[in-house]
């Protein structure tokens, strides 16, 4: 297990350096892109654009200027291009929000998506399994930013129910905080909610095939000891790895679309506001620390998953 | 594996494809969705000739200050406020029968039958380069194993690390500013192709992976080493004896794709880094919308409308398709996970 664990950690050291590697070039090669330029603004003189190319290192040779970053990123003193913030405190300042965002929805999600999950299996073929699966393939289909949009403008603009953007810090008032990421978490959630009720469904499906079902319902274990014992603790297997990977990716700047619509100010909608400036430290920055997010979380999977299936060899589980 | 597999079993005349054509029309559900899919793609078909002998204007033609007939009264296409006419219906002949699009007082009917092209264009080629690049990367790794294997892998977990949003994002706005120049290929900046290739792009991995392992467990079946046996060498093999094998769950793969193609392209012309003006596809309308949300919501509800219907009936005919082409499967369950799983990070 040590060994599995080492290598799994070795591994997942290399694909964050061939990320921020990929990332560097990409924001490389960009024709028209040179940030000095850029940062000279609109009164440039060729004088001032090539002082700032010296001052910051913008002709040395790519590699020196990969380490550069790299070895500024990790001693946490990286300066954006664009009036020249500390990165490293902008992303810190992102990340309440972002974790209050991203721990809410979750929990809305696993609770409903079980439960739906749970009562579509249990009532498999039955007119309720057909409702819900319909609602669940709804809820995939939905596009987020257009869900986002319509609950703006009834529940928001329209009503007034529910304020319609910014974060509240939860230490300065927990009701407000809550009050205002309604909005956000349900429209996190809809898309996972049906993802998670139509796989746990399935997967519940399949383990009430298998044989130890049939020997628990005929020692006598009624249908709910049955379905909580031994189906649901068996099913929720494929649950928790599904969810190590998508809870991963929606911390690591998969919820940059809700932040951006909720003006939430998290870590995504910095990324985003970064990429349109072609400000390449935070860039680097943010896609690292969302890489490293879905990384951990892969490998948390694989991990957690050798331990709770025995079944798995761990030789095999390094290859995914 | 799959009921395919092989295809000599059963009586005569019912073939696997046939038997699975035949679950599937029985399946009322699956079939009313492929038709609305039908339908909306005769809508975005029909694009030029409404353009041309109803609303009598293209795409991306404005009438900011332009002023129309509607039921015998003169309307401003966009008023002083800058707020465009809402829909008038067959009130001027089917001119602006949604009404105008914003500040420019486009036409948004027309917008939104070019608009669609561009999405379903991008979903299904996206989702075709995604599935071609995929299985033969599939089949190279499972078929040869040991250092091919690890360099597709690795590679392909490289992409797989990064947050689908941020590489879409990121992606976009490089190849939007700067075109793409591959060897002989050369796509200019603003083309719907560079959408199509980083849509195409990222979704490799999500579906390269369940293939590798549906390779790597088919390569070890007793028919494989029969060919071999026989003298066939790795592309015969590869081709011939694997590909249709997979067959039924690279359908099933590629309609998730295309449903997941048509969110991903959706969510990144919203951000303004897909499809680039003055072109549009529904999501960019969308985003053009959002800004008049409170005033003029039906212009963010229409096209978000259609997003969800066609992605849904994608999803529906889709589901039905698995179903009937591969009712026991459970490599399903993890093609579900695996492809939905960029989804979940589309949030």
């Amino acid at each position: 297990m040590g060994a599995f664990v080492l290598k799994r950690l070795g591994g997942m050291a290399l694909v964050l350096l061939a990320v921020s590697v990929l990332t560097f070039l990409i924001f490389n090669v960009i024709p028209n892109s040179d940030p000095a330029v850029r940062m000279a603004g609109k009164n440039a003189n060729p004088q001032l654009v090539a002082n700032i190319t010296e001052e910051w290192g913008f002709d040395d040779p790519l590699p020196q200027q990969y380490l550069t970053m790299m070895g500024k990123i990790f001693s946490g003193d990286v300066i954006s291009y664009q009036g020249q913030e500390d990165v490293v405190s902008r992303i810190a300042e992102g990340i309440p929000a972002t974790l209050s965002l991203c721990i809410g929805a979750a929990l809305i999600w696993i609770f409903f998506g079980v439960l739906l999950g749970y009562l579509s299996a249990v009532r498999s073929g039955g007119l309720l399994d057909k409702a819900l699966t319909i609602l669940a393939v709804a809820g995939i289909s939905i596009p987020v930013f257009w869900l986002a949009a319509i609950l703006l403008n009834y529940l928001a603009y329209e009503t007034e129910l529910f304020p319609a953007q910014g974060y509240v810090e939860l230490t300065e008032d927990p009701l407000d905080w809550a009050y205002h990421l309604v909005l956000p978490w349900v429209t996190v959630a809809v898309t996972l909610i049906g993802l998670y009720s139509r796989v746990l469904r399935s997967n519940m499906l399949d383990v009430m095939d298998e044989d130890y079902v049939r020997t628990a319902r005929a020692k006598g274990l009624n249908e709910s000891q049955v379905m909580r014992r031994h189906v649901m603790r068996n099913s929720l297997i494929g649950i928790i790895t599904l969810f190590g990977l998508d809870f991963g990716a929606l911390i690591g700047g998969g919820a940059i679309l809700t932040e951006a619509i909720f003006n939430l100010n998290g870590v995504g909608q910095y990324a985003f506001e970064s990429i349109e400036n072609l400000d390449l430290p935070p860039i680097m920055a943010i896609t690292l620390f969302g890489a490293f997010f879905v990384v951990l979380f892969n490998a948390l999977v694989d991990i957690a998953y050798a331990y709770l299936d025995p079944r798995v060899k761990l030789g095999s589980a390094t290859d995914g | 594996m799959a009921p395919e597999l092989h295809a000599e079993a059963g009586p005569a005349g019912s073939s696997p494809w046939r038997l699975a054509f035949r679950r599937l029309r029985r399946n009322r559900v699956a079939l009313a969705f492929g038709g609305l899919l039908i339908l909306i793609v005769l809508f975005v078909l029909a694009a030029p000739l409404w353009a041309k002998h109803v609303a009598d204007t293209g795409p991306n033609e404005t009438h900011t200050l332009e002023k129309i007939e509607v039921d015998g009264e003169r309307r401003e296409v966009v008023n002083v406020e800058g707020r465009p006419i809402g829909p008038v219906w067959l009130g001027a002949g089917g001119k602006y029968f949604l009404g105008a699009d914003g500040r420019l007082g486009r036409d948004e009917m027309v917008r939104l039958m070019y608009g669609g092209r561009a999405s379903l264009f991008i979903g299904f080629s996206a989702a075709l380069i995604a599935t071609l690049l995929a299985t033969i990367l599939a089949l190279l790794a499972g078929y040869y194993r040991g250092w091919v294997d690890a360099v597709i892998s690795r590679t392909l977990d490289v992409i797989w690390a990064f947050p689908v949003y941020l590489l879409g994002i990121a992606l976009g706005i490089a190849l939007a500013l700067g075109g793409l120049k591959l060897g002989p290929l050369e796509i200019p900046s603003g083309s719907i192709w560079i959408t199509v290739l980083i849509i195409g792009g990222i979704y490799v991995p999500y579906m390269a992976r369940p293939l590798r392992g549906a390779v790597l467990s088919l390569r070890e079946k007793e028919f494989v080493e029969a060919a071999v046996a026989q003298g066939a060498g790795p592309l015969r093999v590869m081709f011939r004896e694997l590909l249709p094998n997979l067959a039924s769950t690279i359908i099933v793969f590629f309609t998730l794709a295309v449903a997941n193609a048509m969110l991903l392209e959706a969510g990144l012309s919203f951000l303004g880094v897909g499809v680039q003006p003055p072109d549009t596809s529904w999501g960019a309308m969308v985003g053009d919308g959002f800004d008049l949300l409170s005033s003029a919501p039906l212009l963010t509800i229409l096209p978000g409308s259609l997003i969800f219907l066609t992605v849904l009936s994608v999803n529906v005919f889709g589901d039905g398709l698995r179903d009937a082409l591969d009712p026991r499967s459970k490599v399903r369950l993890e093609a579900h996970a695996g492809l939905a799983e960029p989804e979940g990070t589309a949030v």
